[in-house]
């Protein structure tokens, strides 16, 4: 019975057919975000574009999460490498072209994502929790350590990517619509590629990879390209990341934001692409919130209790996040009602 | 490296491993019988870094008690806390997923954090070592060594032996064994896996508080001092295999020895050698050096 | 004291009416240093210093009321960019005070310098700041990497050492610090003979103390801070190396520290641009106004806070309040002498300190001052294009 009522609750979750209500969120959300750069002030779009690129960031985690099984504990790895690649390969004066900055570091996260997944999914659970975790360090160590990282202090670049001359991401403005255009075209990539034949080969690997293997499937291949994917939107989050800021610095690549952007999947709820974003602009609102002078005066300097006990209650009252709460609800409220109304005893939720 | 100064790094390998274990002994027991990922378990050793640190005074204040009778009060008061907080927060962490169990225990890291900033401040501290065993021992003519670190080697062993002796030879050591194997089985033969989850999470507690008192007169107090350790004790239990002591007294040998002579003989490269380390063996060894147990 | 402050606060209020319509809007000051983390007292000891300086001008300088906006940089480079712009963006402050990391500073200095705000650096040593990254309305009060270590390496070539090992983390401040100390050591003659680094922020010293053991060099210079300062001084002198090599380093070795390292400190010297027991005029009228405001003695990282006001005051007093005269600004800070606690200091070219570097010894709980280390020390400023 209650197996039966998982799987339901798995499938419908998964919502093969596109949710007529979800789609017209998500386009009233993007018009909202569309908007920004008009009516919001410079710190505003400075805040939605940060939340957007942590948006991006946290889809491409959610893709191996909580679609694939696979808890990566280095993302920040190949964050930190497309934000690299972004500043190195910037000239020192012109302003390069996005035509080839962009991809051209999206593929170095893509390609680190390659190497370093061909050797850590030999490994499984936890175990591949430790080695991502390891190579994510390494990673960080080339990059504090080497000349080629340029050392602890970090490293700026001094122009911003420009496409031809209609779109200079120097601008505020342009880099949010941008940064708008990618996001969505993330998700609307994501989404077709879960739908697929690949997505649902994923999706089998997160349930039961045994069963996978047992039936002829060789889930080695789909579990590499998932993390390549994966690596490689992390990468372009990076990219953004850099060109937004001008700035790298090891502390990109360092476990504390591999553990954030893990929070920010976990809070906005796993297995739905829309939790990844929920979950990102939660964390940066609730950061905002707890670090504000006005709300808490003297007292914001230890924002970190605040945060740590809100982190604290959501995961142990919304079990499957953010995303998780209008199903709550309705649980809560219609589950109790429909109860009564046929006479059974009130179960536990 | 002349076969004198080679013995001494031996010495310093072998000290920083064992210390090394007695911290990543608590997380392997929590880890491994209750399948909780613990992120705040360097918060623990924090904890008991900065136990010594209050606590020294007010023991001796209050009866005169020396080093020995602080570690006493401060193993009795993680006991407790330690099972306080398995009783009121990780006892409902035990069906949820290991990615819950790491969002739920990283909150926990910031409170603990905070809390720390809110009662003792953000200075730096030091704990003095208790004076019969601040002397130190000649080696050589090249260096000398300071007896209290030979002291926590000692008590590393000791606890490393008390811990096989009870896991093998005890009732207790054969359910909470039983227990990580087959939770539903064990309790279905009558055995409260309730209580035994507790009185092993109040060890691992211990565990962890007792080496940051230990460590405090050779280590500094300063915030986020547990961050470090518990990436080092995750290796450590990773590489011995979850759940196994055997295994993490091993591995706390092993990375002691990587990092102490990594940093002599690599020094470009130290950062990053117990990592290096770790993603061999565990490419070697996918499951870590020993099974659980 | 305390009547006087009184009595120009009362004045100030009085005049406040009568200025009447004329009232100068106030000149935000953001402030962004660590509250939280490793470095949260120096945070709170820079902003403690700022702060008296400002109140004992009556809350004014350069004839506008002085407001200010905070944020807790964390000492996170990671998100310095975003912090910096918090302060810019949403609390639209007019001058850029902070901070203590280095890689954050120089995340601000690259906004200051792109965006023209007034960036005063209250502690951040690194090189780059009045360096490759100089710019006319970046300030420094404090002190690059470079010059404890080159004042100390002028000691040790005098007190006539051949052979010296340096130890330090593996990061940009320590790799500074050392290369200031090597130049000026074998300037003079003397050889490093191994340059020793632990990976940052690892605090086990034992192998490489051992390596240092058995190099036998005639003294050492170790660069490390806060808890990692704490466990060297006391790891050194349990290894008995304390006795037989000399250990010598920049004032931040036993800063803040000596409570917790005891008596293993006891007799060290180190450089520093500031230490006890200066005995001026000036330095004591300073220690007694901080005592008095905060209940405890100020340290260095309190005087630069301090300073870094002065020089703010002296800037906008030129300008009489106008930012927007961003070369009068510059160039009265630049010719100013800035009466500052630790002694009078002038500023170069790219806008470091040239001040002298004391040689302080450990005497119990303080760091007394038996000396000069280095008389008016500039940092050479390479790269810097003012």
């Amino acid at each position: 019975m209650e197996a039966a009522r998982f799987v339901q609750g798995g499938l419908k979750a998964r919502a093969w057919p596109i949710d007529r209500t979800a789609a017209v969120l998500a386009a009233l959300t993007f018009v909202a975000l569309a908007l920004v750069p008009r009516l919001a002030g410079p710190f505003g779009i400075d805040l939605v574009t940060k939340i957007m690129i942590y948006a991006i960031f946290a889809l491409s985690l959610e893709l191996l999460v909580g679609s694939t099984g696979l808890v990566c504990f280095g993302q920040a790895a190949f964050f930190g490498i497309g934000a690299y690649a972004a500043v190195l390969l910037t000239p020192p004066s012109a302003a390069p072209s996005l035509l080839w900055i962009l991809p051209a570091s999206v593929l170095c996260a893509a390609g680190a994502a390659l190497l370093i997944g061909a050797l850590a999914l030999r490994t499984k659970g936890v175990y591949f929790i430790m080695v991502t975790l390891a190579f994510a360090q390494m990673v960080y160590y080339v990059a504090h350590d080497t000349p080629l990282g340029g050392g602890s202090d970090g490293i700026y670049s001094n122009a911003k990517p420009v496409l031809g001359t209609w779109l200079h991401l120097e601008q505020p403005a342009s880099l949010h619509v941008f940064t708008l255009t990618s996001m969505a075209a993330v998700f609307v990539f994501l989404a077709l590629l879960l739908r697929s034949r690949f997505g649902r080969a994923l999706a089998g690997i997160r349930v039961n990879e045994q069963r996978m293997r047992a039936t002829g499937f060789s889930t080695y291949p789909y579990k590499l390209a998932a993390f390549v994917i994966s690596g490689a939107v992390a990468g372009l989050a990076g990219f953004l990341f850099a060109v937004k800021d001008g700035f790298v610095n090891p502390e990109l690549l360092s476990w504390h934001l591999s553990a954030a952007v893990l929070i920010m999947v976990l809070l906005g709820g796993l297995g739905q692409l829309r939790g990844a974003l929920i979950g990102a602009f939660a964390f940066a609102l609730l950061q905002e919130f707890y670090q504000s002078e006005t709300i808490f005066g003297t007292f914001a300097k230890h924002w970190h209790l605040g945060f740590g006990l809100t982190i604290i209650a959501s995961v142990a009252l919304l079990p499957h996040g953010l995303v998780g709460v209008p199903g709550q609800l309705r649980e809560r409220l219609m589950g109790r009602a429909a109860r009564r109304a046929g006479g059974l005893p009130d179960e536990p939720f | 490296m002349d076969v004198a100064t080679a013995l001494v790094q031996c010495l310093n390998a072998l000290q920083y491993g064992l210390l090394l274990f007695l911290v990543a002994s608590g997380l392997t027991l929590i880890f491994g019988i209750m399948g909780i990922i613990n992120l705040a378990h360097g918060s623990f050793y924090m904890i008991g870094a900065y136990m010594a640190y209050v606590l020294a005074p007010i023991v001796g204040a209050s009866f005169g008690g020396g080093f020995f009778a602080t570690l006493l009060v401060g193993v009795v008061l993680s006991v407790l806390f330690g099972y306080a907080l398995e009783w009121a927060f990780f006892s409902y962490l035990y069906e949820r997923e290991h990615l819950q169990q790491v969002l739920m225990t990283y909150g926990l890291i910031l409170v603990f954090e905070e809390l720390r900033s809110l009662l003792v401040g953000d200075e730096v501290h030091g704990v003095a070592t208790p004076g019969w065993l601040s002397d130190t021992v000649p080696l050589g003519g090249l260096m000398t060594y300071p007896v209290y670190r030979l002291f926590i080697s000692g008590v590393c062993l000791a606890i490393a032996a008390g811990m096989y002796l009870v896991f093998t030879r005890t009732r207790l050591g054969m359910m909470i064994r039983a227990a990580s194997c087959n939770r539903e089985m064990v309790q279905s033969l009558g055995i409260d896996v309730k209580f035994l989850y507790r009185v092993v999470f109040a060890v691992g507690v211990a565990l962890a508080v007792l080496a940051g008192m230990l460590a405090a007169p050779v280590s500094s107090l300063y915030p986020g001092m547990g961050n470090s350790v518990l990436i080092l004790c995750f290796v450590v239990v990773v590489i011995g295999g979850i759940g196994s002591v055997r295994g993490a007294l091993l591995s706390s040998l092993l990375v002691g020895a990587v990092d102490t002579f990594g940093k002599v003989l690599l020094p470009q490269a130290a950062g990053v050698l117990v990592y290096v380390f770790m993603a061999l063996i565990l490419l070697w060894k996918p499951q870590g050096l020993f099974k659980a147990g | 004291m305390e009547k006087i402050r009184i009595a120009i606060i009362a004045a100030a209020a009085l005049c406040a009416p009568l200025a009447g319509a004329q009232t100068a809007a106030k000149i935000k000051v953001g402030l962004m240093l660590p509250a939280s983390g490793t470095y949260a007292s120096l945070g709170s000891a820079i902003e403690n210093g700022f702060k008296l300086y400002v109140a004992e001008q009556g809350g004014k300088l350069g004839g506008r009321e002085i407001e200010f906006a905070q944020v807790d940089d964390e000492s996170d480079p990671a998100k310095a960019i975003d912090n910096v712009n918090k302060l810019l963006k949403r609390d639209n402050v007019d001058v850029l005070v902070g901070t203590v990391h280095s890689g954050v500073a120089t995340a601000m200095a690259k906004v200051a310098k792109e965006t023209g705000t007034v960036l005063i650096v209250p502690n951040a040593g690194a090189g780059a700041v009045t360096g490759s990254m100089c710019a006319l309305n970046i300030f420094r009060s404090s002190f690059t990497n470079w010059q404890p270590g080159y004042a100390m390496g002028e000691v040790l070539a005098a007190k006539g050492y051949k052979s010296v090992v340096t130890i330090t983390w593996k990061y940009a401040a320590g790799n500074e610090s050392v290369g200031g100390f090597k130049e000026a050591f074998e300037k003079a003659g003397g050889k490093v003979v191994k340059e020793l680094t632990v990976p940052f922020p690892n605090v086990e010293f034992q192998a490489l103390l051992t390596e240092v053991a058995a190099t036998r060099p005639d003294a050492v210079y170790a660069f490390f801070a806060g808890g990692g300062a704490v466990k060297f001084v006391k790891d050194y002198a349990a290894a008995g190396l304390k006795k037989s090599i000399p250990l010598y380093g920049p004032g931040f070795l036993t800063d803040g520290t000596l409570e917790a390292q005891g008596a293993d400190a006891e007799g060290l010297l180190t450089t520093l641009h500031y230490g006890d027991g200066l005995g001026t005029a000036r330095d004591n009228a300073f220690r007694q106004a901080y005592a008095t405001a905060y209940k405890m003695q100020p340290d260095a990282y309190a005087v630069q806070g301090y300073d870094a006001a002065q020089m703010l005051a002296v800037g906008l007093n030129a300008v009489k309040g106008d930012l927007t005269k961003k070369q009068e600004f510059a160039m009265a800070i630049e010719k100013a002498k800035i009466d500052s606690p630790r002694g009078v200091f002038t500023l170069s070219r790219s806008h470091n300190p040239v001040q002298d570097i004391y040689l302080r010894q450990v005497v119990g709980k303080e760091n007394k001052v038996i000396g000069i280390a280095s008389k008016a020390l500039a940092d050479p400023g390479l790269g810097c294009s003012l």
